[in-house]
C-alpha cells in the first residue's frame, strides 16, 4: 500500500468513528461546557491586561514553579486553569470524572470492533483487476497461469529459501571465499582509484579518458544489441553532451590560451597545430550520432518483430546463458516441458494415487525441488526483465512501482498462506499415511533438501541413464551402433548449446559430433565384473559427482575442439589476396577509396584443395606437407611417362628379397646384360649402336662381325 | 559350468595343426597332348593352379583409379609392369603353401558361451607343451607390473613400480637376469633384440643388457612414462610427465625428435605397427597422432567425452581400440575417416587395451581381462560377447598378446600371469625376420641385416607407400620452371598443320580452310563436354533437392 492510501484509510477510519458516535446520544452540553470554559479563561485574561495597564501593581500571588518540600497553602496558585481556586475544589475526590469515562469506554469498545473497510473508488479498483489486453500482457499472464505461479514477488520467494537450505557446508564455504575474495578485490579497486587519482600527468590522464570513451563506445554497441531501450538512453545521454558542448564556448579558440595562440599562430608552427587540434575536437564532440541512432532504431524494430514471432522461452534461454551452465539451462528448458506434461496429471484426481509405490515417492520430492527452482530461474528473469521496462518507460514509472509495490505485498501475505497450507498439509500427511494425494503441491521438507540440491536433477539423469544401460542386453543393438540420431537426444542438443545464433553449418557439424559422442552405447555384459572395495555412500556420492563433472566436462571438450579445429583450419587457409584496381570503374584519388562492392570482388584468397576432415567433425587432419618425405620421392618423371599417375604404377611393386620369394626376388633383380668375369670389354663403337658406315659392303661385314661378337660374348 | 573338456572347443597344440587342406582338387588337362615317351600320361599336366584370392592379396598396383590416354611406348611399360607384378604374386601365392600351421580356435557347443571357459579348462585340453604356458608369477612384494616380450615372442620382461626388473626365456623359464633399480619403473621394453632392455625409472630412461648391466642412462629422456619401440627405425619412443614425446635413435644413440604435445602429462601411448606413427592419448578425449618429421600431430581424433584411458591400435593399422574416462569402449577406422565402428560401454571402464596378431582384443578392467575376437583376421572384434574373460588376482597394470603364441600376458599388482588366448597369435612365423628359435648367431646376423635395411626416420608418415608416389607438387613446380626458363611449353600440343596436297587443292585458301575445320571441331568437342558437365550437374542437384524430401514448411523461414 503506498502512503495515499493508507493516509486514505485512515480519513475513513476517522470518519467511521464519527459515524459510529453519532449515534451514541452522548450529552453535547459537554462540548458546549468546553467551549464556554475556554472562553471564560480568555476573558479574564483580557481583564488582568486592562487592569495591569493602569499603573497599580497588585499583589501577584507566588508562582510555584520547582518541586520543594514545604508547600504552602497560602501560596497554592490557580495560575494553569485561570480559575479563582476555591476551596471546594481542593477538597473534592480525586478520581475521573463518570462522563469522561463513558467516553473511554465508547472508543474502547470501537476499537476493538472490526472495522469495515471502505471500498476503494471505482478507478483503483479497476486498476487492480485489470484484464490482460495486449497481446504481450495476456501472453505473460498465459505463462504465469500456466505455470501455477503466484502473480507477485515475495522478499524470500520459497525457492530462493530452498536454495539456500540447500547450501551446504562445502558450498557455504566456497561462498565466503568468494564474497572475502570480492571484499578484497573491492579494496584494492579502491586503492588503485586513489592512487590513479592522484597522478598528475595529464597525458596519463588524457590516455585513460580516451580509453574510457572507446570503451563506453563498445558497450553502446553491445547494448545495442542486447538491449535496445538502454542503449536508447545512453544515447540521449551522449546526445545531451554533445547539445552542452555546442552550447559552451569551449573548444572554439576563444579562450585566453586560445588567444594567446592565436598570436602566435602566425609564427610558431605548434600553436597552430594547437590550435587546430583544438577545433577538430570541437568538430569531434559537436558531432551527431545518427547513423548509429538509425541503426538502433532498426534493430529495435527487427527485434519487436521477433519477439512477437519467437516464443519467450527462446529469450529466456538466452538470458540464462550467462550463467554458462549449459547442463542447468537444458533442466531449465525441459523442465518447462515436463511442468507441462505434469500440468495434466495434477487436474485430473488420480484414483491410482494410494498406490504410489516407495521408489516414487522418493523421486517425487527431487522433481518438486527442480520445479521450485525452476520457478525460482523464471522469476528472477521476469524480476530483471521488469526492472528492464521501468528502465524503459521513465513515464509509466510511477504506475509500475506502484503495482510492484503490491505485487510485494501480495506475494508476501500468499507466501504466509502457503507456509500456513504446508503446516496443515504435514500435519494432514502425518495423520493419515500413504492416502495423501502425492499430487499436492508443497515445499521441500528440510530433510529433503539434500546438499546436492543444485547438481540433484543431473545425478538422478545419470542414474536412471545408467540403469537403463545395465538392464540393456547386448544382443539388443546387433548392429553396429553408429552415431545414430536419436529422437531424445535431438532434441537435447539444440538446448545444450549456449551459442546458438552460429553459422547454420557449423551447428549441424556440431550436433553431429555431439551425437557421435553422447551415443547411447550398449553395455557390455560380462560374466566377471571387476571386483570393487566395498565402498561407502559418501564414496559414491562423489563417484556421481565426479561422473556430472566429466559430463560437464565432456561439453567443453567438444567445444574447444572445434574452436582448435576452427583455428587451425584458418590459420592453414592461404590469405587472401588484394586484386582490386583503384581508379577502375569508378572515380579515384587521394582519399578515395575502392567500394566494397568491387573489393569484395577481387579481394579473393586463392582456392585450395577441399580439406581431407571437411566432413570429418570429429577429426583434424594436418594438411601440412611433410618436406621430409617430399625429399625422398620421384620429381621428375622419366621419359615415356607424361603422367604420374602412370609412372606410380610401374613403382609399385615392391623389389626387395622381404616382399618376394626369393626365386622372384632374383627374377626381379637379374640385369639386362651378363658379363663373364676376365672377358675383355671393348669400348663402344658409332658402328655398335647402328650408325651406317659408308659403303653397304661394310656394314654387312661389319654385321657378320658383331654377330660373332654377340655370341662370342654369350 | 562344466568343467570336462569338449571335443568341439578343443584346443589342438599348435605345433600338431599339420592338416593340410588341399583347397582345390586338381583337374585333368586334356591327356592327349600330354603324353611322355613311354605313354604314361602326367596326371598333372602345366603349372600347378593358384587361387586367385590367395593372389589377389599379394597384388599391389592400384588399379581402381583410370590412368589418362598414354602413348604406346608408356602402355608397353605399364604392361610390363602388371605382368611383373602379376607373376611374383602367384609365385608368392604358391609359397603360402609352405605356411603350414593354422591358428588355434575355441568353439563352444551349441549355445554355449565360450567366455565362461575359464582357463583351468583350456590348460586340461590342450598338451602339456602349451599347458606349460599358463602360469602365474607370484610377485606381491613390488607392486603392479608392466611387461613386455621381445619381438620373436620367446622373452619377457617385467618391471614391477617398487624397482623389480627381471628379464626372462619365459618358454623355458630360465632367467637372463633380475634386478632392483631401486626406483619406481613406470615401464619396460626390449630394443631390437632381447638383448637390451629400456627401462622408464623415476628419474630418467635406463638401458641394460640382459645381464642386468646398466649401459646408459639417458638423461635427456626424463620422467618417462611409457615406452614404445618402433622396430624398423630402431626408434625409442619415449613419452613423459613434461609432456614431450622424445624419438630415440638407438642404433646411433641420438635423440632424433623431441615433440611437445601441448597436452599436459602424457601417460597413454601406443604405436601403430602398419606405419609407425605413434598415437598418444590425453586428457580431453582426444587421440594425436605423431611422427618424428613434423613438429604437429599429423591427425588429431576426438574419441571420447572424458580422458583417454588407454588406446590401442591392431597389427594391420586398420583399426584403433580406445577407452575414455566416460566408461566406454570404442573401435575406430584408421583408414582416412576416424569414424567409430563400434561402442560399448562398460561398467567401469577399460584401463589396459591390447591387440593381437590375429586381431583378438584385450581390456583390462579393475581386476578383470575380457577378450574380444572378430570373425577373421581382417575384421575388427565385435563387441558384443567376449570370447574370454579372465579374473586376476590384482588391478591390472600391463597387458601384451605374446607374439606367434596363443598367450596373453597380463601384469597385475599381484605379479604376472600369462593367460592361454586360443587364436590370439599369428601361426608362421617369418624365419628370417623374427625367429624365436634362433641361436646367437642367427640373431648377430639378423641385427647386421636389420640395421643395413634401417628406415630412416623422417619417412614415418601416415601413407606407409607415400615413397610409391610421385611428389606431385614438386613436379609441377619443375615443369613451371622449366617453361618460364623456355618461354614456352615444350609439351604443348603442336597446333594443327595441314599437309601440303597436289592438283591444286593446296592453295592458301583451303589450308586456311581446313585449319579453321580442325579448330572449329575441337572448339565444338569443348562445348559439348561443358554442356555435359552441366547437365550432369544439374541432375545431381536435382537428386540432392528430391532427396531432402518433404516440402519446406511456411515456418521455415523463421528458422535462422
Amino acid at each position: 500500500m503506498n502512503v495515499n492510501q493508507v493516509a486514505e484509510s485512515l480519513l475513513a477510519l476517522s470518519q467511521q468513528e464519527e459515524l459510529v458516535d453519532l449515534p451514541k446520544n452522548c450529552p453535547l452540553s459537554e462540548n458546549e461546557d468546553d467551549g464556554d470554559s475556554d472562553g471564560e479563561r480568555k476573558h479574564q485574561k483580557l481583564l488582568e491586561a486592562i487592569s495591569s495597564l493602569d499603573g497599580k501593581n497588585r499583589r501577584k500571588l507566588a508562582e510555584r514553579s520547582e518541586a520543594s518540600l514545604k508547600v504552602s497553602e497560602f501560596n497554592v496558585s490557580s495560575e494553569g486553569s485561570g480559575e479563582k481556586l476555591v476551596l471546594a475544589d481542593l477538597l473534592e475526590l480525586v478520581k475521573t470524572s463518570s462522563s469522561l469515562a463513558t467516553v473511554k469506554k465508547q472508543l474502547n469498545r470501537v476499537k476493538s470492533r472490526k472495522v469495515v473497510e471502505l471500498p476503494l473508488n471505482k478507478e483503483k479498483i479497476e486498476q487492480i483487476h485489470r484484464e490482460a489486453r495486449t497481446p504481450l500482457e495476456q501472453e505473460i499472464f498465459n505463462l504465469l497461469h500456466k505455470n501455477k505461479r503466484p502473480v507477485t514477488d515475495p522478499l524470500l520467494t520459497p525457492m530462493e529459501k530452498a536454495s539456500l537450505r540447500a547450501m551446504s557446508l562445502e558450498e557455504a564455504k566456497m561462498h565466503r571465499a568468494e564474497l572475502q575474495r570480492a571484499r578484497a578485490l573491492q579494496s584494492y579497486y579502491e586503492a588503485k582509484a586513489r592512487r590513479e587519482k592522484k597522478i598528475k600527468s595529464k597525458k596519463y590522464h588524457k590516455v585513460v579518458k580516451k580509453g574510457k570513451a572507446r570503451k563506453a563506445s563498445k558497450e553502446l554497441e553491445q547494448l545495442q544489441k542486447v538491449n535496445p531501450t538502454v542503449a536508447l538512453e545512453e544515447l540521449e545521454k551522449f546526445e545531451n553532451a554533445r547539445m552542452m558542448e555546442r552550447m559552451s564556448l569551449k573548444h572554439q579558440n576563444s579562450g585566453k590560451w586560445a588567444k594567446s595562440k592565436a598570436i602566435m599562430a602566425k609564427y610558431d608552427l605548434e600553436a597552430r597545430q594547437a590550435m587546430q587540434e583544438q577545433l577538430a575536437k570541437n568538430k569531434e564532440l559537436t558531432q551527431k550520432f545518427q547513423v548509429a541512432s538509425e541503426i538502433e532504431e532498426e534493430k529495435g524494430c527487427t527485434e519487436e518483430v521477433e519477439e512477437l514471432l519467437v516464443p519467450h522461452v527462446v529469450n529466456e534461454v538466452q538470458m540464462n546463458v550467462d550463467g554458462l551452465n549449459p547442463w542447468m539451462l537444458r533442466n531449465c528448458t525441459s523442465d518447462t516441458r515436463e511442468a507441462a506434461t505434469q500440468e495434466d496429471p495434477e487436474q485430473l484426481p488420480e484414483p491410482a494415487t494410494h498406490e504410489v509405490s516407495e521408489s516414487e515417492g522418493e523421486e517425487r520430492p527431487v522433481a518438486e525441488e527442480e520445479i521450485l527452482l525452476r520457478d525460482f530461474e523464471e522469476r528472477r528473469s521476469l524480476r530483471k526483465r521488469s526492472e528492464l521496462n521501468q528502465d524503459a518507460e521513465p513515464a509509466g514509472i510511477q504506475e509500475t512501482k506502484d503495482s510492484s509495490c503490491q505485487d510485494v505485498l501480495s506475494e508476501l501475505r500468499a507466501l504466509s498462506q502457503k507456509l500456513k497450507e504446508n503446516h496443515q498439509s504435514r500435519k494432514q500427511k502425518a495423520s493419515s499415511e500413504g492416502t495423501v494425494p502425492r499430487v499436492q503441491r508443497e515445499e521441500p521438507a528440510p530433510e529433503e533438501a539434500a546438499p546436492l540440491l543444485l547438481q540433484r536433477p543431473e545425478r538422478v539423469q545419470t542414474l536412471e541413464e545408467l540403469e537403463e544401460l545395465g538392464k540393456e542386453d547386448c544382443f539388443q543393438n546387433k548392429e553396429i551402433p553408429r552415431p545414430v540420431l536419436e529422437g531424445q537426444q535431438s532434441e537435447r542438443t539444440p538446448n545444450n548449446r549456449p551459442d546458438a545464433p552460429k553459422e547454420k553449418k557449423e551447428k549441424e557439424q556440431l550436433i553431429d559430433l555431439q551425437n557421435l559422442l553422447t551415443t547411447q552405447s550398449p553395455s557390455v555384459r560380462s560374466l566377471a565384473v571387476p571386483t570393487t572395495i566395498e565402498e561407502l555412500e559418501d564414496e559414491e556420492e562423489r563417484d556421481q559427482r565426479q561422473m556430472i563433472k566429466e559430463a560437464f566436462a565432456g561439453d567443453d571438450v567438444i567445444r574447444n575442439f572445434l574452436k582448435e579445429k576452427r583455428e587451425a583450419v584458418e590459420a592453414s587457409k592461404p590469405k587472401d589476396v588484394d586484386l582490386t584496381l583503384p581508379g577502375w570503374g569508378e572515380w579515384g584519388g587521394v582519399g578515395l577509396k575502392p567500394s566494397t562492392k568491387k573489393r569484395r570482388r577481387f579481394l579473393k584468397a586463392p582456392e585450395g584443395p577441399p580439406r581431407k576432415d571437411k566432413n570429418l567433425p570429429n577429426v583434424f587432419i594436418s594438411e601440412k606437407r611433410n618436406i621430409h618425405v617430399a625429399a625422398h620421392q620421384v620429381q621428375v618423371l622419366p621419359y615415356p611417362f607424361t603422367h604420374h599417375r602412370q609412372f606410380e604404377r610401374t613403382i609399385q611393386t615392391p623389389v626387395g628379397s622381404t616382399w618376394n620369394t626369393q626365386r622372384a626376388f632374383q627374377k626381379l633383380t637379374t640385369p639386362k646384360v651378363v658379363t663373364k668375369p676376365g672377358h675383355i670389354i671393348k669400348p663402344i663403337k658409332a658402328e655398335d649402336v647402328g650408325y651406317q658406315s659408308s659403303s653397304r659392303s661394310d656394314l654387312s661385314c661389319h654385321t657378320v662381325e658383331s654377330k660373332m661378337n654377340h655370341h662370342t660374348s654369350q | 559350468m562344466e568343467t570336462a573338456p569338449k571335443p568341439g572347443r578343443d584346443v589342438p597344440p599348435k605345433k600338431d595343426k599339420l592338416q593340410t587342406k588341399r583347397k582345390k582338387p586338381r583337374e585333368w588337362k586334356n591327356p592327349e597332348s600330354q603324353r611322355s615317351l613311354s605313354g604314361a600320361q602326367d596326371p598333372f599336366p602345366g603349372p600347378a593352379p593358384v587361387p586367385v584370392e590367395v593372389v589377389q592379396k599379394f597384388c599391389r598396383i592400384d588399379k581402381s583409379r583410370k590412368l589418362p590416354r598414354s602413348k604406346a611406348k608408356t602402355r608397353s611399360r605399364l604392361e610390363v609392369a602388371e605382368a611383373e607384378e602379376e607373376e611374383t604374386s602367384i609365385k608368392a601365392a604358391r609359397s603360402e603353401l609352405l605356411l603350414a600351421e593354422e591358428p588355434g580356435f575355441l568353439e563352444g557347443e551349441d549355445g554355449e558361451d565360450t567366455a565362461k571357459i575359464c582357463q583351468a579348462d583350456i590348460v586340461e585340453a590342450v598338451d602339456i607343451t602349451s599347458a606349460a604356458k599358463h602360469f602365474d608369477l607370484n610377485l606381491r612384494q613390488f607392486g603392479p607390473y608392466r611387461l613386455n616380450y621381445s619381438r620373436t615372442g620367446r622373452h619377457l620382461a617385467f618391471g614391477g613400480r617398487r624397482g623389480h626388473v627381471a628379464a626372462l626365456d619365459w618358454v623355458t623359464k630360465k632367467l637372463m637376469c633380475e634386478i632392483n633399480v631401486m626406483e619406481a619403473v613406470r615401464d619396460i621394453r626390449f630394443l631390437h633384440s632381447e638383448a637390451l632392455l629400456a627401462v622408464a625409472q623415476n628419474r630418467w630412461l635406463h638401458i641394460y643388457d640382459n645381464q642386468g648391466i646398466e649401459l646408459h642412462c639417458i638423461r635427456r629422456c626424463d620422467r618417462v612414462t611409457r615406452l614404445e619401440f618402433l622396430p624398423f627405425h630402431f626408434l625409442l619412443a619415449t613419452a613423459s610427465e613434461t609432456g614431450f614425446l622424445t624419438y630415440l635413435d638407438v642404433s646411433v644413440g641420438k635423440i632424433v625428435a623431441a615433440l611437445n604435445a601441448r597436452a599436459g602429462r602424457l601417460d597413454v601411448m601406443s604405436q601403430n605397427p602398419y606405419n609407425a606413427v605413434i598415437h598418444l592419448g590425453h586428457s580431453n578425449g582426444t587421440v594425436s597422432l605423431w611422427s618424428p618429421a613434423m613438429k604437429e600431430p599429423l591427425a588429431k581424433i576426438l574419441c571420447h567425452r572424458g580422458g583417454v584411458r588407454a588406446v590401442a591400435v591392431d597389427s594391420t593399422g586398420t583399426y584403433m581400440a580406445t577407452s575414455g574416462l566416460d566408461h566406454q569402449l570404442k573401435i575406430f577406422d584408421l583408414r582416412g575417416t576416424y569414424q567409430p565402428l563400434s561402442t560399448r560401454t562398460l561398467p567401469h571402464g577399460a584401463g589396459h587395451l591390447a591387440f593381437s596378431q590375429r586381431g583378438l582384443l584385450v581390456a583390462g578392467m579393475g581386476d578383470v581381462v575380457n577378450i574380444w575376437a572378430g570373425q577373421g583376421k581382417a575384421s575388427p572384434p565385435s563387441l558384443e560377447q567376449p570370447y574370454l574373460t579372465h579374473r586376476l588376482s590384482g588391478p591390472v597394470h600391463g597387458l601384451q598378446f605374446c607374439p606367434f603364441e596363443d598367450v596373453l600376458g597380463v601384469g597385475h599388482s599381484g605379479g604376472i600371469t600369462s593367460m592361454l588366448v586360443p587364436g590370439a597369435g599369428e601361426p608362421n612365423f617369418d624365419g628370417l625376420e623374427s625367429n624365436p628359435y634362433r641361436s646367437r648367431k642367427q640373431r648377430q646376423e639378423w641385427e647386421v641385416k636389420a640395421l643395413l635395411e634401417k628406415v630412416p626416420a623422417e619417412l614415418i608418415c601416415l601413407d606407409p607407400r607415400a615413397l610409391a608416389k610421385v611428389d606431385v607438387i614438386s613436379l609441377e613446380q619443375g615443369k613451371k620452371e622449366r617453361i618460364e626458363r623456355l618461354g614456352y611449353d615444350p609439351e604443348a600440343k603442336a597446333p594443327f598443320q595441314p599437309k601440303p596436297k597436289q592438283k591444286g587443292r593446296s592453295s592458301t585458301a583451303s589450308l586456311v580452310k581446313r585449319k579453321r575445320k580442325v579448330m572449329d571441331e575441337e572448339h565444338r568437342d569443348k562445348v559439348r563436354q561443358s554442356l555435359q558437365q552441366q547437365q550432369q550437374q544439374q541432375q545431381h542437384k536435382e537428386v540432392k533437392a528430391k532427396s531432402t524430401g518433404a516440402r519446406p514448411s511456411a515456418l521455415d523461414r523463421f528458422v535462422r
